[in-house]
């Protein structure tokens, strides 16, 4: 749906053509290498195009960093090696899911926290009500006598 | 004419709007029922001109009227009339009227089936309709007006964007505004609720069904945007996590949270000020919605901030709606009674978990969505946030959700039964074990993971089965009783289990998917054959042909399965003269629900081509999923409770006045 909505609404994205992505003379000899190519590229974004991933896009730029991928598993680096490389070389924008640090701290940290935070919230508000509950059960005196009159006014009723 | 006509009818309807949002607020001040009555006529009337200016727009783009800017940039006399119509609403002057129309639309629905809310609350919602109306209506006459007209017409039109050209523009646009403008009644009913100062299970009531609406068109809408994309992009993604997605699932995951929770309120009378509180924030991110997609920040901060005034406009909107409404509640919240007490293991304990899972998992996309632009804006550094983060982040909210929705509507209101609602689940279980000892014994390769992922999404949807079985006895009860039983079942508990039986579907087609999808990318040239997954695809020739204003280059493929012929498949590209540009039109053979798709990339110099062929299992589930919610939400909407304007119960009254 992205580009398509995308460009059904968004008139400054009309001109970005469809994706094709990978073409038959990158692909390595090796499959475990492209496999772990193709695992990279998918968390390196294509850094000319809106929120794709080098994997995904025709741009020539995502082919450069294809290659370049590439070319760094066949010279032996593993892959954080090839993540710093790349960081190293256009910034931490190359990266799809940033890294955990102090500028993305909230990032990170909000979902987990939200849900702990919200989990906790509701326990204690369910105790409190819980609580509450029990204490508004109890009648006070004044109520007492009050009930007692109305049931002795009324005709016997049956024992509760 | 007609465009000065469109331009006068939407002035018209601002006016209205400006009535509407003053006259029933003072009739309920004064207790006039006239005044207050006068929203009525006013909505309808609204709905009326402003269709008209719709009808002027869509009469001027089929007429192909070059003289109207609007026309000349999004149009061209040789497409297809069905483009032309869909051309409206595929450009942003036009989709903003489209949002406007479905707007009125729902307010005069409001008006029309109304009759059965109290007076003042009808007269507050819809006023409190024409404020947003009201805005927008001032929004497109200012800044993005349609019908503007060209000192000197052009001969001919620059055609519509040629990805946009495609019957799914027909139905995603609408069906996703129909979805996004929907929540602004559950809003309107929050802010009328919060101005009358009291609200009980009938509020929860009137609510729902429009929730409901919205939602279902909501979640029909973004399947189909994202079956589009699918076939039309051309690489076999089906969702991206790019920001325009992500401003349509906020809404829907907060929608699908105040359905829930109005549920509980409606039943238990609890929940009110949270059900309040989502009815508010899912139209607000409605809004930050239009705002992302409209102002054009998404593409790049500086551009927002070089031509703001469009941007800037709806932010004001935004803020003013978001903040006043948030205000509003914060003020009058706290005088709302809490009711009905309950256990955590209760089905209201359930449906509080569905919520804490599901507005977490919203608060997930929102700020993964906004955390890059609010990054550059404090600081200038630029990262990105893009499909392994969602995927890292919302994988874990969403499996315990999915493991607690069968537990859901087996546990019983206020104190629930847990062992007894495991002991009615173990058949599911059962059947999810099974589930997981196949996909694994089946599979060659892919995650270890995906066979427990299948196991879920069985056991989701065998526990929506086990509790249909549960309530009309079967296998317990002779089988007659048991189907009168399933018969008298109400159609809300039918819409329950299809709708969570979806989720199920859904969850195997997107394993499958992204797990055991097979994959070819290669050059070939005619005659050239390649096996698929057990399928033997040969490329039998190219043939280039001219469409109405296109040229196309067809790549007929044929596949055999065991040398058996099964079908000719015909993916293309195609070029459009009028802008240059060039679609892919990929080619989709459907084998049960598993999906054989071809896409063709650049021919090379030597009189081959580049194609992509994929082999996806399963993948039709992904939409049949939702599909299946959908459906679900339609058999509840259609229970009798629930129906619009259905009589109103006497009980319900009494609870309204009990509630004073």
């Amino acid at each position: 749906m992205k580009r398509v909505v995308l460009a059904a609404c968004l008139v400054a994205f009309i001109g970005l053509s469809p994706a094709r992505a990978v073409l038959p003379d990158e692909v390595m000899a090796d499959p475990a290498k492209e496999a772990r190519a193709r695992e990279l590229s998918r968390e390196l974004r294509c850094m000319v195009c809106q929120n794709q991933s080098i994997d995904d896009s025709e741009a020539p730029l995502a082919r450069d960093l294809r290659l370049l991928v590439r070319e760094r598993i066949a010279a032996g680096d593993s892959d954080s090696q090839v993540i710093d490389f790349l960081v190293a070389r256009y910034g931490e924008f190359v990266l799809l899911k940033p890294r955990f640090e102090r500028q993305t701290l909230l990032l990170w940290l909000v979902p987990p926290l939200l849900l702990v935070g919200g989990g906790l919230a509701l326990w204690v508000y369910a105790r409190r009500r819980v609580k509450d509950g029990e204490a508004g059960k109890a009648l006070t005196a004044q109520e007492q006598a009050r009930l007692a009159a109305l049931l002795s006014a009324e005709t016997p009723a049956k024992e509760p | 004419m007609i465009a000065e006509s469109g331009h006068y009818a939407l002035v018209l309807a601002l006016g209205l709007a400006l009535i509407q949002s003053i006259v029933p607020l003072v009739g309920v001040r004064w207790r006039d029922p006239a005044l207050m009555n006068v929203a009525r006529s006013t909505a309808l009337a609204q709905l009326g001109f402003v269709a008209a200016s719709f009808a002027a727009l869509v009469t001027l783009h089929v007429t192909s009227d070059f003289s109207v800017a609007n026309v000349f940039e999004n149009s061209h006399s040789l497409k297809p009339l069905i483009y032309k119509i869909t051309g409206v609403w595929g450009n942003h002057e036009g989709s903003m009227l489209l949002w406007v129309s479905i707007l009125a639309l729902f307010g005069a629905l409001v008006a029309a089936f109304g009759n059965n809310l109290p007076l003042t609350l009808r007269a507050r919602v819809l006023a409190v309709q024409a404020w947003v109306a009201g805005a927008f209506y001032l929004f497109i006459l200012t800044t993005s007006n349609p019908f503007l007209r060209l000192p000197h017409p052009p001969i001919e039109g620059r055609d519509l964007n040629p990805v946009l050209q495609d019957i799914g523009l027909a139905v995603h646009p609408p069906m996703l505004y129909l979805g996004y403008v929907g929540f602004s009644i559950s809003f309107s009913f929050a802010i009328a609720a919060l101005l009358e100062g009291r609200i009980d299970a009938a509020w929860a009531r009137w609510v729902r069904p429009w929730t409901l609406m919205a939602w279902i068109f909501l979640t029909l809408g973004i399947a189909m945007g994202s079956y589009w994309a699918y076939y039309e992009l051309g690489w076999g993604g089906w969702w991206f996590w790019d920001p325009v997605e992500n401003a349509s699932l906020m809404p829907w995951l907060a929608g699908t949270a105040l359905l829930h929770s109005a549920l509980v309120m409606e039943k238990r009378d609890a929940l009110k000020v949270w059900t309040i509180l989502l009815s508010i924030l899912t139209f607000s991110l409605s809004l930050l919605g239009t705002f992302l997609v409209r102002s054009g920040v998404l593409t790049s901060v500086h551009a927002f901030a070089s031509d703001p005034t469009r941007g800037v406009f709806i932010l004001l909107i935004l803020c003013v709606f978001i903040g006043g409404s948030l205000t509003l509640f914060a003020g009058r919240a706290s005088a709302l009674k809490q009711g009905g007490l309950f256990a955590p293991i209760s089905r209201e304990g359930a449906l509080v978990l569905n919520n804490l899972f599901l507005t977490t998992a919203c608060a997930t996309v929102f700020i993964g969505t906004l955390y890059p632009l609010a990054l550059e804006v404090l600081t200038g550094d630029k990262i990105s946030v893009g499909a392994p983060f969602f995927n890292l982040t919302f994988a874990p909210l969403f499996i315990p959700l999915m493991v607690a929705v069968p537990f859901g509507p087996m546990l019983a209101w206020k104190r629930g039964d847990l062992l007894g609602a495991m002991q009615r689940l173990l058949v599911a279980g059962i059947a999810a074990l099974l589930a997981i000892a196949v996909a694994w014994a089946w599979a060659r390769g892919g995650s270890a993971l995906a066979p427990l992922a299948i196991g879920l999404a069985v056991f989701v949807i065998a526990g929506a089965l086990s509790d249909l079985a549960e309530r009309v006895g079967l296998f317990r009860l002779p089988l007659a009783t048991s189907a009168s039983r399933a018969m008298g079942l109400p159609r809300s508990v039918w819409g329950t289990a299809f709708a969570h039986a979806g989720i199920g579907v859904a969850l195997i087609g997107i394993v499958c998917e992204t797990t055991w999808n097979s994959e070819y990318i290669g050059t070939m040239k005619p005659g050239d054959a390649i096996s698929i997954a057990g399928y033997q695809m040969t490329l039998e020739g190219l043939i280039q042909q001219q469409g109405p204003n296109y040229r196309e280059l067809v790549a007929p493929f044929t596949v055999r399965l065991d040398s058996k012929r099964l079908a000719v498949m015909t993916p293309s590209k195609r070029t459009f003269t009028t802008r240059g540009m060039s679609t892919t039109e990929a080619a989709l053979l459907t084998r049960g629900a598993s999906q054989l798709y071809i896409s063709l990339g650049d021919p090379t110099a030597d009189g081959g081509i580049t194609a992509r062929i994929y082999h996806k299992p399963l993948v039709l589930l992904i939409w049949f999923g939702p599909v299946l919610m959908a459906f679900g939400g339609l058999l509840s909407l259609s229970d009798r409770r629930l129906r619009v304007g259905a009589p109103k119960p006497a009980k319900a009254v009494r609870g309204l006045q009990a509630a004073e």
